[in-house]
């Protein structure tokens, strides 16, 4: 088998494991590239019939449009069931302080509409688009990661997880994040998307936006969030977005790639990582994303 | 392109983590802004060194603190050949659990070896939980050549020593490579200073090492994870299994015995994504249908009707504890097969394994964390297994504990 077919098979595999053990799952979807991939796998794992899941979106508001029409344009043409829940309801009905500064990220608040929608719905499993390749908190996180009733990860409780047998058994209140494609790389991801032939968001292709070119050579979206000041750099590049988060804190790269063919060229040619190149959050410290999970982000 | 995961056993002292790091960055796996952060925290490690490559797998906070590896970190490496996953994981016996589980999936066991010290207990006690996982190729790399000047002698007499040490442990191919990772000598490149060495470097024997592929010879096993019913007006009657095949062949219009039911049928239909196909083997997710509408749920087991597999309530295995409370008699566990689960509980500890001498010495009745036994269980319902020597799939278990829904032992099926 090719490494494809091997990474392929341990998905679906992962995700039947996921429909076998579990009474309310569900696939957390973003619009993102990883988690339409998971999407395919779930057609893969589960068609003829429907998935044993829904998709939840939690919609930051701060989302790009491209990936909010694609994501509702998905969930029609496959007749599956789409929840969505807004950050923007979390913060009135919590009185939450929303995300101050020149880029005012919403990625710290989503974790209290994820853990309100998982109460709501009593999801006892979600899965997730999270790789290992990303992050190195992430490195060492299991393929069904047991959270408390708090969402909350501890890395020093894992359970051990031998060969590929999951245990997903878990007391009410708890739930576990499950994460197919934990042993892909972003290249695998883009091999499998060319593969496959997956239609993706136009937003990871090469276009031309107008741009704040920040103090560390980041490039920001400019959009309604954003306050623009006399010193701003505004800038008409040619670019893509290598991940799909929050216009407000993920960055877009320049780029002249126009199919995935072209993509993939630039990502075995390019020095700086994923996140790097794309995200301001994880800059704050070291530990930002082990922290984070801690707290129950996924 | 081919896939190969192996495993790297022991701590940064051992020269693991910088080996880890030589592999990543010579195969230009490590970007530019990583490399960035690792030289800022470097710094404010006060190491000497550049890079502390140790920053670069040992990702949790406590980890760093105590420059420590304590739980397994997997890392990807692609080449022009194959694509690579290495579960790093530590050496101390007090994180075996951690070890056994980074360990458990691999082909291939890498064990370093300084060549200043040659083989000590960590060394004996990697290559025992190797050989109880029969793990396929186990590497020696006799590293910190370096430090000994390069001198063959000492690598012929660690080498010797592995080699007598290793006879009883039924070790299935083992190679040798003296290496220095601090200097990359060996590990991508081969080196003048070891220039009486005339084998593969490190890189070359990981491009070039077989890649077994057992379970494709072994005989036919299929374990159902999901059943598929779409129960729609125009699918009303479908009805699919759906897993993996563990190991061997399973083709359309094949007589095949559900398990643990023992009742005989035929493959109707087999589907892979969609389509119809007519034969699929060992590690591919299909869809399997039955001319007979039977009881087979998650968990059945169905092989061929011209080949065994055993099916019974009493199992004897080896087990690895990994839980922090030890255990106690009369413990209700759960044992999981793949996607088989039935309550279960130890009849009898027969013995314990000394984890440094291979020997079995008399049970006290006590399973404490990360010690290995031989054990007696008893099952609730008849689970159909294979040995694990015969079968890595059908042969491994784990035990959950009902109480606290841990998993508390691994296991194999002797």
């Amino acid at each position: 088998m090719d490494y494809l077919d091997q990474l392929e098979a341990e998905a679906i595999y992962i995700l039947r494991e996921v429909a076998g053990q579990f009474d309310r799952p569900a696939l957390l979807f973003s619009g993102g590239k990883d988690s339409i991939c998971l999407v395919h796998l779930a057609l893969k794992a589960f068609r003829p019939g429907k998935f044993p899941f829904p998709l939840v979106h939690v919609d930051t508001g701060h989302n790009f449009q491209e990936a909010l029409d694609y994501r509702d344009l998905l969930a029609k043409q496959l007749d599956e069931k789409l929840i969505v829940r807004y950050v923007e309801d979390t913060i009135k009905a919590k009185n939450l302080q929303d995300g101050k500064g020149k880029f005012p990220s919403r990625n710290g608040l989503q974790t209290y509409t994820l853990l309100d929608v998982i109460e709501e719905f009593e999801f006892d499993a979600c899965i997730g688009g999270a790789r290992r390749d990303e992050e190195k908190a992430r490195a060492k996180e299991r393929i069904f990661s047991v959270r408390d009733e708090f969402g909350q990860w501890d890395p020093k409780k894992q359970r051990p997880e031998i060969w590929n047998i999951y245990n997903g058994k878990i007391d009410k209140g708890e739930n576990v994040r499950v994460f197919p494609i934990s042993n892909w790389t972003e290249l695998d991801v883009w091999n499998y998307i060319k593969r496959e032939n997956i239609v993706l968001p136009s937003i990871y292709f090469t276009h031309e936006r107008e741009c704040i070119l920040t103090e560390n050579g980041q490039l920001m979206n400019t959009n309604k969030f954003v306050e623009l000041d006399e010193n701003d750099v505004i800038v008409t590049k040619n670019v893509r977005y290598r991940t799909v988060g929050d216009m407000t804190c993920t960055s877009a790269v320049e780029s002249e790639a126009y199919t995935v063919d072209d993509i993939i060229s630039e990502i075995k040619e390019t020095k700086i990582s994923e996140r790097g190149a794309t995200r301001m959050d994880d800059r704050v410290s070291e530990a930002a994303m082990e922290d984070r999970k801690k707290g129950g982000y996924f | 392109m081919e896939l190969l995961r192996f495993f790297t056993a022991g701590n940064v002292d051992d020269g693991k983590s910088t080996l880890i790091g030589r592999l990543l960055f010579d195969s230009n796996s490590i970007s530019t802004d990583i490399i960035e952060t690792l030289t800022r925290q470097s710094k404010a490690t006060g190491n000497d060194a550049d890079i502390d490559l140790a920053l670069l797998t040992d990702g949790l906070r406590a980890e760093r603190e105590q420059g420590i590896t304590i739980d397994v970190a997997y890392k990807y490496f692609t080449t022009e050949k194959r694509k690579f996953i290495i579960a790093d994981t530590p050496g101390h016996s007090q994180y075996t659990r951690n070890m056994f589980t980074g360990a458990s999936n691999t082909d291939l066991a890498i064990i370093l070896v300084d060549a200043r010290n040659g083989i000590t207990d960590q060394t004996k006690r990697h290559s025992i939980i190797s050989s109880i996982l029969g793990i396929p190729h186990i590497l020696v790399c006799i590293n910190k050549m370096d430090l000994v000047n390069y001198d063959e002698n000492v690598y012929n007499q660690i080498q010797e020593d592995y080699l007598k040490f290793s006879k009883e442990l039924n070790l299935k191919n083992v190679s040798f490579i003296p290496t220095s990772a601090l200097t990359g000598e060996n590990v991508v490149t081969n080196s003048e200073n070891l220039a009486w060495y005339k084998g593969a470097s490190l890189f070359e024997f990981l491009e070039q090492v077989e890649i077994p592929h057992e379970e494709e010879n072994q005989d036919s096993r299929f374990q159902v994870q999901y059943v598929i019913r779409p129960q729609t007006e125009d699918l009303h009657d479908y009805r699919g299994y759906a897993g993996s095949v563990l190991s061997g062949t399973f083709k359309k219009g094949q007589e095949v015995q559900i398990f643990p039911l023992e009742s005989k049928t035929t493959i109707s239909k087999i589907e892979q994504n969609g389509k119809e196909i007519i034969e699929a083997s060992a590690g591919e997710s299909i869809i399997i249908h039955l001319e007979h509408d039977l009881d087979v749920s998650r968990g059945s087991t169905i092989v061929p009707l011209n080949q065994q597999i055993e099916s019974e309530k009493n199992l004897e295995a080896t087990i690895c504890w990994m839980d922090n409370k030890a255990f106690q008699a009369g413990q209700k566990l759960i044992l999981q097969q793949n996607s088989f689960r039935t309550k279960a509980i130890v009849k009898e500890i027969d013995s314990k394994i000394d984890i440094h001498n291979f020997s079995e010495i008399e049970s006290d009745g006590t399973i404490q964390l990360n010690e290995f036994c031989k054990i007696q269980l008893k099952t609730a319902e008849n689970i159909s297994f294979d040995s694990y020597k015969k079968n890595r799939k059908t042969g491994a278990f784990i035990l959950i504990n009902e109480n606290t829904n841990n998993t508390v032992a691994a296991g194999i099926i002797n």
